[in-house]
């Protein structure tokens, strides 16, 4: 028999074959339209905004006047709002993660609330902001400031930053947990020491990630009222406030042209933000497993 | 056999006269949830010896060892009947902390698992969080003598322990042990991962650490519990079948089942 015809594929593998090229073609497929998608949408909105983005663009206020009008109290509304948001959810949530997944046993009770932060995150936004406003605009009188959105957002985001921190808890090795209990470390001793160091790279990408999230919101931030027209920077954690997000729905829902391209530049600087943000997070997971090691 | 004769050397007539009681595990029964995985042993452990505990796997070998620093803890469900004596006393009593019986009961894992740390920290975070206040430096430079490693990484001590073999990372898990300046190790199969001179090594360094430390060795291989122990205890299937000085286990034991174990008929 010659190596030709033992070699020779029998029709069942070459069906195979062609069954695995089918579907690699397909999740390609889809894979390069949803990167399209994505470019043109970035493409129509740098040729939109573009022009307009200049520093004037970031120094002014909103105005009615388009070339006049500015992003200036929606960046610094944003800022505010997400560096308030980062300081109150990534040490509850972190902490909640650390307790569920550290210290928790397995009661029925901490098993409801396993179940209750998953259901949690899939709760909408808008839902978010009803609570927001009930709670802490009208209850606790903290009025449309920032303080009060930032809240708002923290319940928003508990949920992902739990979930990613117990992710991230849960990969670290339990041998490593095991040779510190041997040492006679306790419970605090061997998170605080080895647990939380090994963990951290994976509980800032979550933060970071849910921090993405809530800085694209517009829904609850609309329900508990912040402004749409602020001619004035947040002083502190009281002043009223708003946030790019908003800024740009404004632009949007205008007649004229030039408030749809105000808006495509308004979307350039939000995605600017996220990406800086995104690097931060990159830079200091980068540092922090450089560090595990010292 | 020469493995057993190292042994009968190893124990010379008078070591029974030094027998002193450490551990003293009296009727223990663990449970996983309802399901026993060790059933009314009682056994004791003499001090300054090396004991072994063999058995074919699954017998329970490694549960009861864990439960000696109370390293079951931490599993699940795991729940024990009886009382284990260190010193007379007992260790799951209350007002007895954990915490403290692992600092004085040391333990050294099947797979090496230093810190992803510096040798350095390795060695010198266990002694730091226990309160040490003498010098550091003395301190990892005496338990990395003891446990033979010493010479190999003095030049590296603050590169990452990762970089060792995985003989010289279970010598480091040993002398990390060692640097909290227990009275008893307990060892959990620790060459099972490594190779034949890597586990010559460890067992040279068991000889040494008897003079001054208790050591409790589990381990699935005859040769190597014929090698060093003095005293072994056959585990089968949770229960505890036999226990005596290694030499009479392994030339005279005095169960069929024994006799079948070591001389390889099963397990």
């Amino acid at each position: 028999m010659s190596a030709d015809s033992i070699l020779r594929p029998p029709e069942n593998l070459r069906r195979r074959r062609v069954k695995a090229a089918v579907f690699r073609g397909v999740t390609m497929a889809l894979t390069w339209f949803c990167l399209v998608l994505l470019a043109v949408l970035l493409v129509h909105a740098t040729r939109q905004g573009l022009p307009w983005l200049d520093s004037q663009f970031l120094s002014d206020f909103p105005s009615r006047f388009p070339e006049r009008a500015g992003i200036k109290s929606a960046l610094y509304g944003t800022l505010w709002l997400i560096s308030l948001t980062a300081c109150f959810s990534i040490p509850v949530g972190v902490a909640a993660a650390i307790y569920l997944e550290e210290y928790a046993s397995r009661t029925r009770l901490n098993t409801l609330i396993d179940v209750a932060i998953a259901n949690l995150a899939g709760v909408p936004s808008i839902v978010y902001g009803i609570l927001g406003l009930a709670i802490f605009v009208r209850w606790m009188s903290l009025g449309r400031s920032v303080v009060a959105g930032a809240l708002t957002m923290t319940l928003l985001i508990l949920p992902i930053i739990i979930i990613a921190s117990r992710e991230a808890l849960r990969a670290v090795p339990d041998s490593i947990r095991r040779a510190a209990f041997a040492l006679g470390a306790t419970r605090w001793q061997t998170v605080r020491h080895h647990v939380m160091p090994q963990a951290l790279p994976g509980i800032l990408t979550g933060a970071v990630l849910a921090l993405s999230r809530a800085i694209g919101e517009t829904a609850p931030l609309i329900m508990i009222g912040a402004l749409t027209y602020v001619a004035f920077v947040p002083d502190g954690p009281m002043d009223a406030f708003t946030a790019l997000p908003i800024q740009i729905f404004n632009w949007v829902s205008r007649p004229q042209a030039e408030f749809h391209e105000l808006a495509a530049a308004g979307i350039i600087v939000l995605l600017t933000v996220l990406l800086l943000m995104n690097a931060t997070a990159v830079f200091i997971r980068h540092r922090s497993q450089r560090k595990i090691l010292k | 056999m020469s493995g057993v004769n190292i042994s009968v050397d190893a124990k010379a007539p008078d070591a029974k006269q030094e027998w002193v009681p450490i551990l003293d595990a009296q009727d223990v029964t663990i449970r996983y949830g309802t399901a026993p995985a060790i059933k009314n042993v009682s056994l004791t452990v003499p001090q300054n010896q090396i004991t072994a505990i063999i058995g074919p796997s699954g017998c329970g070998k490694s549960t009861l060892l864990r439960q000696f620093n109370r390293m079951n803890d931490f599993i699940r469900d795991a729940n024990m009947d009886g009382h284990i004596l260190y010193h007379g006393v007992d260790i799951y009593g209350s007002g007895v902390d954990p915490v403290e019986v692992r600092r004085r009961i040391g333990m050294v894992f099947q797979k090496p698992n230093p810190f992803p740390k510096t040798i350095f920290k390795n060695i010198s975070w266990g002694p730091v969080i226990n309160g040490y206040k003498g010098d550091l430096q003395e301190l990892v430079e005496s338990s990395l003598k003891r446990a033979a490693l010493w010479d190999e990484v003095k030049d590296r001590l603050h590169d990452s322990a990762l970089a060792l073999s995985g003989g010289q990372q279970q010598r480091l898990c040993i002398a990390r042990a060692l640097a909290l300046q227990p009275e008893v190790i307990l060892m959990d199969e620790p060459a099972s991962a490594l190779d034949p001179v890597s586990t010559a090594r460890i067992e040279d360094l068991l000889f040494e650490l008897k003079e001054k430390y208790t050591i409790v060795i589990v381990t699935h291989n005859m040769q190597q519990a014929a090698r060093v122990s003095a005293y072994t205890a056959f585990l089968d299937m949770g229960k505890l079948i036999e226990f005596g000085d290694t030499n009479q286990v392994f030339t005279r034991p005095r169960e069929k089942r024994t006799e079948d174990y070591v001389s390889g008929r099963f397990g």
